[in-house]
């Protein structure tokens, strides 16, 4: 039976286990005088024998669907005749793919050698004997729960409590989902790197002054050097954030002093809200905005200034980076003024100081952590935003700190390392996952570093 | 005492400095804030003015002849001949009745290039809906080619972009308009068609509807498994390393870029589990594991406000910790979980980054019409058209940006 079929008859069985469960409770307690005389009401006697029934055979299901395939991949490829056996990966790749689509009828078996029609006609049997194992198993898993759940019944039988537990399981689950999103980042990046630097030193990958990915597929290939010296991709990155945070904190950061310090009421129910739209904004709207009005913008002004601004500068990429995090700054160092206790300010112009003596000489300092771990936040944010600088900064990688010149950035190279058609084996493509493993790294110790801040900070005034 | 006059002295003398560094820092605070607005006015006139263009479409009108023995047809029940007929011919002759005094091969083909190439296909639907016309002669506005469209559009603008024109197609688009025979209507194609290679086919239906199942499956997804894990972690987790491990780990996964969310569905679905490139459900996976950390915190935020003497007067009544949370806790903090679930949402439906790498975009290249592409991705494709053309195709396709924008 397929998959997904019986996934919908495991639902049904459980909803049947459900109403039997239900009636039978009902059943056991009518003698007694009524379901007072039962331990749990009767809707969780006919939960208990949903779970008993359904949840085995679901857990089955799941597990068999992940791990089928490879099995049955590892069986057919381990049997292959002398004459087939492939050499490399991508052949063992490349002979596995064809085999599968002759499995499944997709390619024709028209002009393929007789040995190979065999063994995807053993494939293909395999997958119909595995699919209907799981069938049966699957029923009879099911049968088996649903009788247990109902023999199980009785008006002492704890069933709420053995319903709640399954549900905690259950919500311990979800909330570890976290955990294994975590760990599914490290390792998948983290596995492909090593690749990546098995044919690529480390030193090279970190301290290398020439970017270009382009590996030569023939020998006398002209332009396709290979070498993975990312410094140019970190100082792009940098230059780029850095022009994104010259916008972003000043105008971000008197933006919140001003509404929380000084605007009335009314300015600060309407300004606040409108600032915050630039952070619902897709950002690949930005980059829209950055490639084509605001570089163009910038290029048709240099050349009134006798300035070479290039079309992809740094520059344009930076500034639009610097509006799309101008909310966020301002959101956060709102929070950290707002915080500041009242009494702190009222001795400070009670003293005689100002407004802006206060502000700037007892408030900021009071709230420097918190902004600082706001500022930091902004950074990494920063330097992982895609979509603006993929449309709007350039790709060649140019070891340059001027802002005027077209610069490329990390993410920029991941994308473009990724989109298209590619193998998983060539250093290549392996690059963007070293790319994406120092990203990772780089953004985590910014963020833990940011929230211990913030965290020590709330701490100090609550 | 004159120490202390001194001081005085000096304080009165630094007053007027002090009272000028307080207006200007005053002046520095409107300024900042003066800034922002005016680069949200900025973003939102910019995509409007440069994407209404794309509501409206420039068509030409010909009178069609239907002609049976041009299409190579007998009959329009047979759908083989439908299929086999040249229906280009038919738009050819209309326009070469038009413009009688064309001659030679060049020319011609440049007056076949006023209209867009699909123009025949939607020629061939019509008559087939209405076999009458077989044979009959039809007055029939068509929809013109997206160069053509490009240059009258900027023409009524008044500044005419004729880089991609020749001298004879500019005047023939000037007699058109004389005679009345050129205008701008609304443009259907843009709601109601797929990805299409020709730019004036382009419409953004396919890309909503990808949008839409990707999002239906990413809320799903993550709304029940968010409000899950908030539950657990407010209500019954207890205070010890591992629920700090698991928080430290959600706050961390808030602020991870989403690029790497990318690299993880590439890496673990696609290549480790073999999921098929393209399809939404990868697009979903990934998404909800990105927007799960926002729903879970703003989750946890809302069942942190239900007040406490709800479940003590519950737990008092007798009821057990998950009747309290099921009746009673859950469906107060349920606006507070649905916002969350809105800002996740509004997230993923922007997100455009990690659905490139996991290859939303380019297997859609392939099948053009078949499969759904995803909205966000629209604005990125665009940008892979010629440099020279962008900024005039803009005007015609920054629709979709538009919508993105407006729907978060």
């Amino acid at each position: 039976m397929d998959s997904s079929n019986l996934f919908l008859l495991m639902l049904a069985l459980g909803a049947v286990a459900f109403y039997i469960g239900r009636g039978r409770s009902l059943a056991v307690a009518t003698p007694l005088g009524g379901i007072r005389h039962l331990h749990s009401l009767p809707n969780y006697y006919g939960l208990n024998a949903l779970l008993w029934c359904a949840l085995p055979s679901l857990i089955i299901l799941v597990l068999w669907l992940i791990f089928d395939e490879p099995v049955i991949n590892g069986i057919v490829m381990g049997s292959l005749p002398a004459d087939l056996a492939p050499l490399t990966t991508a052949d063992y790749n490349l002979l596995l793919n064809k085999i599968s689509n002759l499995a499944d009828g997709i390619m024709s078996s028209k002009g393929q050698p007789a040995s190979l029609i065999a063994v995807a006609d053993s494939m293909a049997g395999l997958r119909v004997i595995s699919q209907w194992v799981l069938t049966a198993l699957c029923l009879i898993l099911a049968t088996i729960g649903l009788y247990w759940g109902w023999y199980k019944i009785a008006p002492d039988f704890r069933a709420r409590q053995s319903v709640e537990k399954v549900m905690e399981n259950l919500l311990l689950g979800c909330a570890c989902l976290a955990i294994f999103t975590t760990v599914g980042i490290v390792f998948s990046v983290l596995f492909e790197s090593i690749q990546f630097f098995r044919s690529v030193p480390f030193f090279d990958f970190v301290f290398g002054l020439d970017w270009s990915p382009q590996t030569a597929i023939r020998e006398d290939q002209v332009g396709s050097s290979g070498s993975f010296g990312a410094v140019p991709l970190f100082v792009g990155t940098l230059l780029i954030s850095a022009v994104a945070m010259f916008v972003a904190v000043p105008i971000g950061l008197m933006s919140a002093i001003y509404l929380a310090e000084y605007s009335g009421k009314t300015v600060r129910t309407y300004a606040k809200p409108a600032l915050e739209v630039l952070a619902g904004v897709p950002t690949v709207v930005y980059g829209f905005f950055a490639a084509l009005t605001v570089a163009p913008f910038l290029r048709d002004l240099g050349a009134d200034f006798g300035l070479t601004i290039s079309s992809e500068s740094a520059l344009a990429a930076g500034l639009v980076m610097g509006v799309m995090i101008i909310p966020f700054i301002s959101s956060l160092a709102d929070d950290v003024i707002t915080a500041v206790p009242q009494s702190m300010r009222d001795g400070s112009l009670a003293m005689g100081a100002t407004h802006s003596e206060t502000v700037r000489r007892v408030v900021i300092p009071a709230a420097l952590p918190g902004i600082v771990a706001g500022v930091m936040l902004a950074i990494s944010r920063a330097i992982g935003e895609t979509m603006i600088v993929v449309m709007a900064a350039g790709l060649a990688a140019k070891l340059t700190a001027n802002p005027l010149e077209s610069v490329t950035t990390v993410t920029v190279q991941i994308v473009t390392l990724l989109t298209g058609d590619q193998e998983f084996d060539s250093p290549k493509t392996l690059a963007a996952f070293a790319l994406g493993l120092m990203l990772f790294t780089v953004t985590l110790l910014l963020n833990i570093f940011a929230l211990h801040i913030v965290k020590k900070y709330r701490e100090q005034y609550e | 005492m004159s120490n202390s006059m001194d001081n005085l002295q000096k304080i009165k003398n630094s007053l007027k400095r002090r009272s000028r560094s307080e207006t200007r820092f005053r002046l520095y605070g409107r300024v900042a804030i003066a800034i922002g607005l005016a680069a949200v006015l900025a973003l939102f006139v910019d995509i409007v003015s440069k994407g209404h263009g794309a509501f409206k479409a420039t068509y030409i009108q010909v009178d069609v002849h239907y002609d049976a023995d041009l299409l190579g047809i007998t009959s329009l029940a047979d759908e083989s001949q439908l299929m086999q007929a040249n229906w280009d011919a038919l738009t050819k002759s209309a326009l070469r009745n038009k413009f009688s005094e064309v001659s030679g091969r060049r020319d011609k083909r440049q007056l076949y290039k006023l209209l867009s190439n699909g123009t025949g296909f939607d020629l061939k639907e019509h008559l087939v809906v209405n076999p009458l016309l077989l044979g009959e002669t039809e007055s029939k506005w068509l929809l013109a080619d997206d160069d053509i469209d490009t240059y009258y559009k900027s023409w009524l603008d008044g500044e005419p972009y004729d880089a991609r024109l020749s001298k004879k197609q500019v005047e023939w688009i000037d007699q058109l308009h004389q005679q009345g025979h050129i205008r701008l209507q609304l443009n259907t194609n843009l709601l109601t068609r797929g990805d299409s290679r020709e730019p004036e086919q382009a419409g953004i239906y396919g890309a909503v509807m990808g949008s839409l199942l990707t999002l239906m499956l990413t809320l799903m997804l993550s709304f029940p498994i968010g409000v899950a894990a908030a539950i657990y972690l407010e209500e019954f987790a207890s205070k010890n390393r591992f629920t700090d491990f698991i928080e430290v780990n959600i706050n961390n996964l808030a602020a991870v870029p989403s690029i790497i969310f990318g690299l993880l569905g590439l890496a673990v679905f696609i290549n480790f589990f073999h999921v098929p490139r393209s399809v939404p459900i990868v697009g979903g996976l990934v998404l909800t594991l990105m927007t799960l950390p926002t729903i879970i915190i703003t989750s946890r935020a809302a069942i942190k406000s239900v007040p406490p003497s709800i479940r003590e007067a519950a737990l008092g009544m007798g009821a057990s910790r998950y009747q309290v949370v099921l009746h009673h806790v859950l469906p107060l903090a349920l606006p507070g979980m649905l916002t969350g679930a809105i800002i996740g949402m509004a997230q993923a439906l922007g997100e455009t980054a990690p659905l490139l790498i996991i290859g939303l975009l380019h297997l859609l290249r392939i099948f053009l019409r078949f499969l759904p592409i995803l909205l966000p991705c629209c604005p990125y494709k665009f940008s892979y058209w010629p440099i020279a053309q962008r900024e005039p195709l803009l005007k015609r396709h920054q629709l979709p940006l538009w919508y993105c924008c407006h729907s978060c």
